[in-house]
């Protein structure tokens, strides 16, 4: 029944999908395009243009559009859930042992040793924003990149606000 | 009495986890690491559920477990607040607005594709994402790494992210690793 066949895919994908959307395209492509056949790479293509004018990680998406594809509303809620349920589980899993082990002191430092790899991390993501995708493309990209970035430090501004006016005078001045 | 306002207390924070992930979710553009600047500001500066470390702890954890690092950051964060509860509520909040759009956008794909201004506006938004984590990065330096080999550490692993492509995961271990040999502090 595609409804299992649909879980099943997606608890695969959501299960072996490290390190955010770059890891995650190619393991989509082995899944749903070489082994079952679900997608054409023309749609694949489709996807992730879909994926970037669409709120949500590509991994959601990607759930979200076969299962909707293959089995309508109910096939995409059901991709969609089980492209989420391995990790939450696993989140709260680790979580729970985490805070047993949390006295002990090589875990502790273990833990606090992480912290400059995350401020990497969420730095390396400004980077791949920049070059991947859409990206920063041209010198207008460049200067809204800089006003905002201007007016995320002097202002106390709710960032969404300045992710809407960026927006917004993208619709201007690529018009 | 006090039970139940204790049940409603929990029911508004519950709502309010709800509220605020289906926020950072309508406006996670340009994949999950856009969401990390959205729930630190969210989380740890408006509302105070979390502080700037438990947040990092969080985001360590996410990334060394598989899936989107937006929902899994969102269930960590649930967790942290609300126990298994607030981790399911956070993560459907979190997960709602791509899958309500995905569904509009696969009925409506081919009108929706010309639409040149929706283009056009994500051409300036993603520029501006990019700036978010920028701006992230800077606070949370300030907040959490205290000592200069940590400021060394990060600035290395960054190079190794960016110009030498090192999985996350690696980075991970390597700094948990160089964890070990710190000398102790508070």
């Amino acid at each position: 029944m595609i409804l299992i066949e649909l879980f099943y895919a997606f608890v695969r994908i959501g299960l072996f999908a490290f390190g955010g959307g770059d890891a995650t395209l190619p393991l989509i492509e082995k899944i749903i395009i070489n082994e079952l056949g679900w997608l054409s790479y023309g749609e694949f293509t489709q996807v992730v243009a879909i994926a970037q004018l669409t709120p949500g990680p590509i991994a959601i998406n990607a759930a979200t559009y076969v299962g909707y594809r293959l089995a309508g509303v109910l096939g995409a809620t059901i991709a969609t859930f089980a492209v989420c349920v391995p990790s939450i589980m696993l989140i709260i899993a680790v979580m729970r042992i985490l805070k047993r082990f949390q006295t002990n002191s090589g875990v502790d430092k273990f833990l606090k040793g992480l912290r400059p790899a995350v401020i990497a991390l969420i730095a390396a993501a400004a980077y791949s924003i920049a070059i991947t995708g859409q990206g920063i493309a041209d010198v207008k990209g460049i200067v809204i990149a800089l006003v905002s970035f201007a007016i995320l430090r002097t202002h106390k501004l709710d960032p969404v606000l300045v992710l809407l006016l960026a927006g917004i005078s993208g619709v201007v001045v690529y018009l | 009495m006090a039970v139940r306002t204790l049940a409603k207390s929990k029911a508004s924070t519950l709502l309010s986890l709800f509220m605020v992930f289906l926020k950072i979710g309508a406006f996670t553009w340009g994949g999950g690491y856009g969401m990390l600047p959205l729930i630190k500001t969210e989380v740890v500066d408006k509302r105070k559920w979390i502080t700037s470390e438990a947040f990092l702890d969080g985001v360590a954890v996410a990334e060394s477990i598989p899936g989107a690092i937006a929902v899994n950051s969102a269930t960590f964060v649930g967790n942290k607040v609300m126990g298994t509860a607030g981790a399911l509520v956070a993560a459907l909040g979190a997960v709602l607005p791509s899958y309500v759009a995905l569904i509009l956008v696969s009925a409506f794909f081919l009108s929706f594709r010309e639409l040149a201004p929706v283009q056009n506006f994500f051409r300036g938004a993603v520029p501006a994402v990019a700036a978010l984590p920028v701006n992230a990065v800077i606070d949370l330096g300030k907040e959490a790494l205290k000592r200069y080999t940590e400021v060394i550490i990060a600035a290395a692993l960054l190079i190794l992210l960016i110009f030498f492509h090192i999985h996350p995961i690696l980075i991970i271990v390597i700094a948990g690793i160089l964890g070990l040999f710190a000398k102790g502090r508070k």
